[in-house]
């Protein structure tokens, strides 16, 4: 059952990291890409985290929590960028 | 009976994390997207880790999984508040069917 359900979950997240990619491409305006990436941030955590479940391989949730940390300050150093531009 | 428990959480945390990426896709505006975008990272997140603590239930694991929750829980709040200010600071458009609109007009602090 396992070995039906991780590939799904897999494959589900991908689509959506897709289709946040395409926001990402598409959006037309700043913070809609910034809101994007954030959710690609997040959905590449939910791969890390389905990938330890999947493996058995433990380390990969130190990479999650790291990637989780690293993606938030991204996101908040992005925002100050956009509204110190905004301002100019 | 764990793993089928297990890969119900599995597929709704996937599930939900599409639905997050359909609405960023499909949403009108900045604000309605980002609404989309922080349930992937709070309730999507979450069914992921449940799964994952019913499927390895380990000390290490159930600890790294509380705290990676808890961070993203604490981080997606503050990081949809900053972003939506500097989008409301920038003054990026509304969905044309927005019926209040409560930002000042005379560029002033939000």
């Amino acid at each position: 059952m396992l070995n039906v359900v991780m590939p799904l979950t897999l494959a589900l997240l991908a689509l959506a990291a897709i289709f946040s990619l395409v926001r990402v491409l598409r959006g037309p305006t700043v913070p809609d890409r910034v809101i994007s990436l954030d959710l690609i941030g997040v959905l590449i955590v939910g791969l890390t985290v389905v990938t330890a479940a999947a493996t058995g391989e433990h380390a990969f949730l130190d990479v999650a929590m790291v990637i989780a940390l690293v993606s938030f300050v991204g996101t908040v150093a992005y925002a100050r960028y956009v509204e110190r531009e905004g301002r100019s | 009976m764990i793993a089928a428990i297990a890969s119900v959480f599995f597929v709704a945390g996937a599930t939900l994390a599409l639905l997050a990426g359909i609405g960023v896709l499909r949403m009108p505006d900045v604000f309605t997207r980002m609404q989309a975008s922080t349930k992937a990272s709070t309730l999507g997140l979450g069914c992921l880790l449940a799964g994952l603590v019913l499927l390895r239930p380990d000390a290490w694991v159930v600890i790294r999984a509380i705290s990676i929750a808890a961070f993203t829980m604490l981080t997606t709040s503050v990081g949809a508040h900053v972003i939506a200010r500097a989008a409301a600071l920038t003054g990026a458009p509304l969905w044309e069917g927005t019926r209040v609109d409560e930002r000042p007009r005379d560029g002033g602090q939000p």
